[in-house]
């Protein structure tokens, strides 16, 4: 638990003590604003259930966004430490891959979590201009779907950068993964017939509607849950694996 | 403390490292010497549990590192060839870190991390980040990486490099200082670096142990066959003729492009005789004028490409 601690602490120290953490979460939380205030003028002032309205886009919107921040997010997190040869430090010291992987993961995971939080204050202008208020079960299952959701991207990204010592290559990856996981979803939506409901059960983005609309699903958490433990998996094999390349 | 046998490591159907067994005692200084591919290199990543061996076991610390990896990592320090860095990170805080990765308890991090700065002479340099130190100094913080833990065994992978004749001389003294309490072994193909730190030397070449022995054995070893070194004044090709006769003698080069001509004459002779004086007597016999006479003892470089490039001749008609 204390190296699990000392990978965490350190990869918090390399995305806050950088300016990689101010800037990510400087323009996420711009383009949020600047969306969501295109969502309050957007909506239907004679509607009852413009607030909901709102707060759904909005949410929506969030997992649009992940799609585009994520990749900066994990793209060096083991391409640099390869490149660096940190890597050889951290695998002859006394912790397994499995501790490297989730100080890691969690590490992100924060960073995420830090970019989130503040977008809570849109959903606050939302509480206090409206009447009535929406459903609050929308904000946490949203929040809890966001997470799960941007979760299982880093989780994606975390493996795709540990194939490479290139962050950019690391990027490029995951930016094409997820617009491949955001595809599925967009080319199979309304599609019936077997093959398109098994890719719509399979689609990252189709779980997250559900939690937008309020719905907890535990088809839908098992989902992420299964999503982030293989790529988690997959990333602690991938680790090891260094160890049996020749370089 | 570290005991290697049969170990082999390939890559497909290159060996790297091939049947390669010695030990180091307790407290020793180990040279691994051999040219860049040697596979000194992979041998270390081995000790250190970066890397399975594909046959053949290696013992560190009595734990197996194989079976007790996690064991022997706890056991060893390690300065990779390039320093494994965080450019972003001061020095204090780099070697903090490096202390809760080897799982220090809290409460010794802070005299560990005094310790290695203060032999690493890091000093003034404990606030600044590592991205912005030099070269020398980064190679410093490597060093201090490697010893902050206090390890039974520490296994530096070239440590001089890069550095200057100043750092170095340092770097030297450190480690001489480091051995009886710690156990080491350093690889490099620095000749002299071997002969002033290492209490014994294995000179590694294609995978293979050329050799195992002190800088000091190996040397008069081969000292035994000898080198002699001669000025005179005489003509050429007589000369070349009175040492050709001279029994015992195995090879003669004569140089006549000296501009006081003089000619200089090396000698190698068979091991076990010593022919100076038979040679000094002959030339006073003809009545040449002899200016010096001594001889040579090959160095460690000598030694070192007898072996390595010896190993090379036998083994291209194998391939």
């Amino acid at each position: 638990m204390r190296s699990l601690y000392a990978i965490y602490r350190k990869e918090m120290g390399h995305y806050f003590v950088s300016p990689i953490a101010y800037v990510l979460v400087g323009l996420f939380l711009f383009l949020s604003g600047f969306f969501f205030d295109l969502y309050v003028n957007a909506a239907n002032d004679q509607a009852p259930d413009a607030p909901t309205w709102v707060l759904r886009a909005f949410l929506g919107f969030l997992a649009l966004v992940f799609l585009f921040f994520l990749p900066m997010v994990t793209m060096g997190v083991y391409a640099e430490e390869r490149k660096r040869g940190t890597m050889e430090l951290l695998m002859t010291s006394p912790i397994t891959e499995l501790q490297i992987v989730l100080g890691k993961f969690f590490a992100s995971l924060t960073l995420f979590g830090a970019m989130l939080l503040p977008t809570a204050g849109c959903v606050v202008f939302i509480w206090l201009h409206s009447d009535p208020v929406p459903p609050f079960r929308i904000v946490l299952s949203g929040y809890l779907g966001a997470l799960l959701f941007g979760g299982s991207l880093l989780a994606l990204g975390s493996f795709l950068s540990s194939l490479t010592e290139n962050q950019i290559i690391a990027a490029a990856l995951t930016f094409a993964a997820f617009l491949v996981l955001w595809a599925i979803d967009f080319g199979t939506r309304g599609a019936s017939g077997p093959a398109g409901q098994v890719l719509q059960y399979l689609s990252v983005i189709n779980h997250y509607d559900d939690f937008t609309r309020g719905i907890i699903d535990t088809a839908g958490v098992t989902y992420y849950l299964s999503f982030i433990i293989l790529f988690i998996f997959l990333t602690v094999r991938s680790v090891d694996s260094m160890r049996w390349r020749r370089a | 403390m570290i005991e290697v046998q049969n170990l082999t490591k390939a890559y497909g159907l290159v060996t790297a490292v091939d049947h390669v067994s010695f030990t180091v005692n307790k407290g020793e200084i180990l040279g691994f010497l051999g040219p860049n591919g040697a596979g000194k290199t992979t041998t270390m990543r081995i000790l250190t549990g970066f890397m399975p061996a594909t046959s053949g076991t290696a013992r560190v610390s009595g734990f197996d590192v194989a079976q007790d990896s996690l064991e022997v990592r706890r056991h060893i320090g390690y300065l990779p060839e390039a320093p494994p860095l965080y450019p972003d990170m001061a020095v204090g805080t780099y070697l903090d870190f490096v202390l809760r990765i080897k799982n220090i308890p809290a409460e010794r991090r802070r005299a560990r991390v005094d310790d290695a700065i203060e032999k690493t002479n890091l000093g003034d340099k404990r606030t600044q980040l590592i991205k912005r130190l030099s070269r020398g100094y980064k190679q410093r913080v490597g060093l201090a990486q490697a010893l902050v833990h206090d390890p039974d065994v520490i296994i530096l992978d070239e440590p001089t490099v890069g550095l200057d004749p100043k750092q170095i001389i340092e770097v030297r003294h450190l480690i001489k200082s480091l051995a009886g309490s710690h156990t080491i072994i350093l690889s490099t193909h620095i000749l002299p670096e071997v002969s002033m730190t290492c209490d014994r030397v294995v000179i590694i070449n294609k995978g293979k142990i050329a050799a195992v022995d002190t800088p000091q054995n190996l040397t008069t070893q081969l000292k035994s066959g000898q080198r002699i070194q001669l000025e005179v004044r005489a003509p050429e090709k007589p000369m070349q003729e009175l040492l050709g006769q001279i029994p015992g003698t195995s090879r003669v080069q004569l140089d006549s492009s000296r501009a006081d001509g003089h000619l200089t004459a090396t000698v190698e002779a068979a091991p076990g005789q010593d022919i100076r004086s038979v040679i000094a007597a002959k030339i006073v016999e003809k009545g040449w004028e002899l200016y010096e006479l001594r001889g040579v003892s090959m160095s460690l470089e000598d030694i070192f490409l007898e072996l390595t490039t010896d190993d090379a001749a036998h083994a291209q008609p194998s391939n």
